[in-house]
């Protein structure tokens, strides 16, 4: 980046720049209506692939911003999902509502687990964040009176969405639900990373002790963004159980943490897209392998696995960055990761 | 009762060797290369299936399986190690997670389409099942091999590590990896002798826990988590940091099943999570 | 970049072509079950069950072809079980849905079916609950409520009067202390003690040295498959507990052939309630046990049996149907049915369209070198009690 002079590079320029809407940003999110005309029989697919994508973006803000690696991230996902069922099975069924509240109560209980949080690092916190989520699933084990325990959640009715959209079999209201909701809470993450706050969430990441010797307090930084990040898996979680009118105690085991890690991973951490698009590929690549040979199909996602990281580092939107960072690679896609309009 | 603490202690004792032995070799690589395997407990089940070929289909006695099984998880983990795992030593530890996770998920599918997904039996020599009495306590007799085995074990390791050349190169690549190299020992030749080592351990753990945890396909997954658990808690890169870390997360959860089996499953997390907040780089960590 | 370009151009390509019209003449089953992770044993043998009905009957049923769709729901996913149910219905054209080894997916998977007004066949989830989520469900394996209160009515009449239970934390744990203790204590028992084993519990010795401390004429376990009972089964040796003293009893997966194989001689004296062995001696089940072993090179176990019942009850709704797919025909057509299956002699009870059959009573003794299930007793036409007390 050439270096122009001050008053045309100044913080807000930057942020003005870094904030207006790319021409491949339009692009995904047209491409996300595609479902409903393409492959319309598909939706309640796309609709879980929409949560697990929302749930990536929740983790990507801790772990792609603020560099906290979690493994027991689905403890807030699981966390949103059992208190929207609980709510709707005592008899308020209402969507929207429901999901307020699921949110805030994840969100709760982030906070007062980034206390904690907050003043460890590397292993210790990774391990911490585990058992964390470990410790959460078998309180809602034993505590099957309240959970359903291993069968599950039972007597779960949704009200139709606004009073008018019922949600049915084929998904299609599902779908139309968490893709807006995804939205709404990606712009969210959107105006936040690219913001002061943001900023600085990245200057966490990269080096903490610094950032406390230039007076910004690491710690609460992060337990905002933690806590930010438990409403959004809370919400993940809270859609899942409302378009699904069901949950179980796979919202909030180890192999769901363990596989948003994977997703996110495969995207690309720090990046928003990251885990959209991992959720997308992954969930889509499931799929298939597992409808062409439903015993053996962890061997091309492990194979799958192996060749993103063999051939593309930092995943697939950090291999395609490198790809679009050189001269061939800006004159021929420079048009898509610039803003489509000039500024007049 | 004092016998039943005594019990207690005995077989969270031989547990927590069992866990030792799965867990020392990820601890050293960790600590050493920096390198996240998640493939660790891979070995393990390559380990625990030699075991069964050698027993089941070729009638080999069970001790004899043992080394066997220690030598193919070193190989094939010697495998791995120069044709992917060398090329992501400098890259981020997320790459290798993915890496070693997309590894677990294969070697899941080809031991499913190997050898089916039933569970394996093994049907120990009869000089090692039973129990003895002693003292008005009843302990098992595969308990008392595996803990006096891992014992053996564990003295072989500190010895090496203690009193041979190889041993002083590998603590000085620990200690301090870029004076290592300036001071002209090959540390790569010396990180490829231990990951196979601990991989060989592994893969002698896994073959061990046969009898008492059994084995399928889903083995390298199952015991990640508890592997993690001892590593993290022991410190990296520490020998008697994973072994007092696997005896107490072994005694725990046996004393926490046998006192209070309501909260049995939890007192294993609570422990980890208290004892890593009171000593984040683990009991005998370096940092 | 260009690799994943490629790679999600050929999977899109590909969903769309999957999406198939259904032929006319054919008959489409959606089998949702587990086929991977750690449930995957149970998934496959239901599947073998299924393939060994269709090769020994032909796969022409009322003149129409029968197609199998099968899902993998890869464990406990209730969200994914009824995403794959909907899906197999909507997208591949199922007629109608069978599999389900697992309760949640079982329950979730209910809905779809009511909702879609689709024939179910259960073949293994084992919650007495499950048929009553859908009209259109019926269940051929077995429910946990009718094999252990019989077994603790059972218990006591054969001179039990002590027992301690023992169970894994979770639903199907809960049901089995709740029904044997019901059975053994409306006959008269007494409980002197319980308590429950984390789920993925891997050593019993605490537990079990619990149980014989508090000195019992017996001992109810109740255990899932996979590698718990053998770790049980050589637990109970090491404690040196005497099974001629204490009676060890508990649902048949306690001692099943693998778990036996690992147990050895630890597993004698075992006292077991189920409603299929290999080794029942009866001529239809020697056949059946025959053809397995010559397909499949193992023996058959209470999930082969739920899928090849399963695909019984579906060829003889299908053929009193004539043909006709839709829900109502189906399950009008399955309710009351009575067979001979390998089992033993099977119904459906036109009420709960759940099944009714024999429980056995066996205990595990060796024969010609091999351990096995011995059925030395037995309780004939056991409705499940569970739903038989709710009010109606």
């Amino acid at each position: 980046m050439t270096v122009t002079s001050p008053a045309l590079t100044g913080p807000h320029q930057h942020f003005d720049a870094q904030i207006r809407w790319r021409t491949i940003e339009i692009v995904f999110w047209l491409a996300t209506l595609l479902p409903f005309v393409v492959t319309p029989n598909y939706l309640s697919l796309a609709s879980q692939i929409a949560v697990t994508a929302l749930f990536a973006l929740s983790l990507d803000l801790i772990l792609g911003y603020a560099g906290i690696v979690s493994l027991g991230h689905a403890a807030f996902f699981g966390f949103g999902a059992y208190t929207a069922g609980l709510i709707a099975k005592w008899g308020w069924g209402e969507p929207l509502s429901g999901l307020v509240i699921a949110g805030l109560a994840a969100g709760l209980l982030g906070f007062v687990m980034s206390f904690v949080i907050a003043r460890f690092r590397h292993l210790a916190l990774i391990m911490i964040t585990l058992g964390f989520g470990l410790l959460l699933l078998e309180l809602a084990n034993s505590a099957s009176w309240l959970t359903g325990g291993a069968d599950g959640l039972q007597g779960v009715r949704m009200w139709p969405l606004l009073g008018l959209f019922k949600f049915d079999l084929y998904g299609f209201v599902a779908y139309w639900y968490a893709l807006i909701v995804l939205f709404v809470l990606f712009l969210v993450a959107r105006r936040l990373t690219n913001s002061p706050f943001g900023l600085s969430l990245r200057g966490i990441r990269e080096n903490s002790v610094r950032m406390r010797a230039i007076g910004a307090e690491s710690r609460p930084h992060i337990r905002t963004i933690y806590t930010i990040s438990a409403i959004m898996a809370g919400v993940a979680g809270a859609v899942l159980t409302q378009t699904t009118e069901t949950v179980s105690l796979g919202v909030l085991d180890f192999q769901r943490s363990a596989d948003i890690l994977v997703i996110l991973i495969l995207g690309g951490t720090g990046r928003l897209y990251g885990g959209l698009i991992g959720a997308i590929i992954y969930m889509i690549a499931r799929d298939w392998f597992s409808g062409v040979n439903p015993q053996y199909w962890y061997f091309p996602i492990g194979v799958l696995l192996i060749a993103v990281v063999l051939f593309l580092p930092n995943g697939i939107l950090g291999g395609i960055a490198q790809l679009v960072d050189t001269e061939r690679g800006r004159r021929w896609f420079g048009w898509l990761t610039s803003p489509p309009w000039r500024r007049p | 009762m004092m016998t039943s603490v005594f019990g207690v202690l005995f077989d969270g004792f031989a547990y927590g060797m069992l866990l030792f032995l799965l867990s020392v070799g990820l601890s050293v690589t960790l600590g050493m290369m920096n390198f996240v395997n998640l493939a660790h407990c891979t070995f393990g089940m390559i380990g625990g299936y030699v075991t069964v070929t050698l027993m089941n289909n070729l009638g080999w006695p069970f001790l004899a399986t043992l080394p066997v099984a220690f030598i193919v998880a070193a190989a094939i983990s010697v495998a791995f190690e120069r044709t992917m795992f060398y090329r992501l030593y400098r890259a981020s530890d997320l790459d290798q997670c993915l890496l070693t996770i997309g590894l677990v998920f294969v070697s899941v599918a080809v031991a499913a389409y190997v050898y089916g997904t039933i569970q394996q039996p093994v049907n120990l020599p009869n000089y090692l099942r039973g129990s003895v009495h002693v003292g008005g306590l009843t302990l098992g007799v595969y308990r008392i091999f595996l803990i006096l085995f891992a014992l053996a074990v564990t003295a072989a390791l500190v010895a090496a590590l203690e009193f041979t050349r190889f041993g002083a190169q590998v603590r000085a690549a620990v200690d301090n990896q870029r004076m290592a190299r300036g001071l002209g020992i090959n540390v790569d030749r010396a990180f490829a002798i231990t990951f196979a080592l601990g991989s060989g351990l592994a893969g002698l753990g896994g073959a061990l826990a046969i009898d008492i945890v059994g084995l399928d396909p889903s083995f390298a997954l199952a015991y990640l988590v508890y592997v993690l658990i001892v590593v993290a808690v022991g410190g990296l890169g520490s020998i008697g940091g994973t072994f007092a870390a696997a005896m107490l997360l072994g005694i725990s959860d046996m004393a926490g099943k046998y006192y209070f089996p309501a909260i049995g499953s939890f007192l294993i997390y609570l422990v980890m999570i208290s004892l890593l907040m009171w000593r984040p780089s683990g009991i005998f960590g370096r940092r | 970049m260009r690799r994943a370009m490629t790679g999600l151009a050929c999977l899109a390509a590909t969903l769309l072509a999957a999406t198939a019209a259904n032929a006319q003449g054919t008959v489409k089953i959606g089998v949702v079950m587990s086929y991977s992770g750690q449930f995957a044993d149970p998934g496959a043998q239901i599947d073998n069950g299924i393939k060994l009905y269709m090769k020994q009957n032909g796969d022409t049923v009322a003149g129409k072809k029968i197609e199998i769709i099968r899902k993998d729901s890869g464990g406990v996913a209730p969200d994914v079980a009824k995403r794959l149910s909907q899906e197999v219905i909507v997208r591949d054209g199922a007629d109608f849905l069978a599999g389900y080894d697992l309760t949640p997916n079982a329950l979730a998977a209910a809905d779809v079916s009511a909702q879609a007004k689709k024939f179910m066949v259960d073949m293994n989830a084992a919650t007495s609950v499950i048929t009553t989520k859908s009209p259109y469900m019926v269940r051929t394996s077995f429910t946990v409520w009718q094999l252990n209160e019989a077994l603790g009515t059972w218990a006591y009449k054969n001179g039990v009067r002590k027992v301690y239970t023992l169970v894994s934390d979770f639903g199907p744990g809960h049901d089995g202390e709740a029904a044997f203790t019901k059975g053994f204590k409306d006959a008269g028992g007494e409980i002197i003690g319980s308590a429950r084993y984390p789920v993925a519990n891997q050593d019993f010795t605490a537990f079990l040295q619990r149980a014989k401390d508090s000195n019992p004429d017996g001992i109810y376990i109740w255990v899932p498959g996979g590698p718990q009972p053998a770790a049980i089964g050589k637990a109970i040796a090491e404690r040196g507990i005497d099974k001629n003293k204490v009676k060890i009893m508990g649902q048949g997966e306690l001692t099943s052939e693998d778990a036996l194989k690992s147990m050895s001689d630890a597993g004698l004296g075992l006292i077991t309630a189920f409603h299929y062995d290999f080794n029942h001696q009866s001529e239809k089940n020697k056949a059946f046990v025959a053809a397995f072993n010559a397909e499949f090179k193992r023996n058959p176990d209470m999930f082969s049996v739920g899928g090849y019942d399963g695909m019984h009850a579906i060829y003889e709704a299908l053929k009193k149907t004539g043909g006709k797919t839709d829900g109502d025909s189906l399950i009008a057509a399955v309710k009351g049915m009575s067979w001979e299956s390998p089992r033993g002699p099977m119904t459906i009870d036109p009420e709960t369209r759940d099944v009714i059959q024999t429980v056995y009573i066996r205990r595990v003794e060796k024969v010609d070198g091999q351990l096995v299930n011995v059925e030395f007793d037995k309780i004939e036409n056991v409705k499940d009690p569970w739903k038989a007390r709710l009010p109606k």
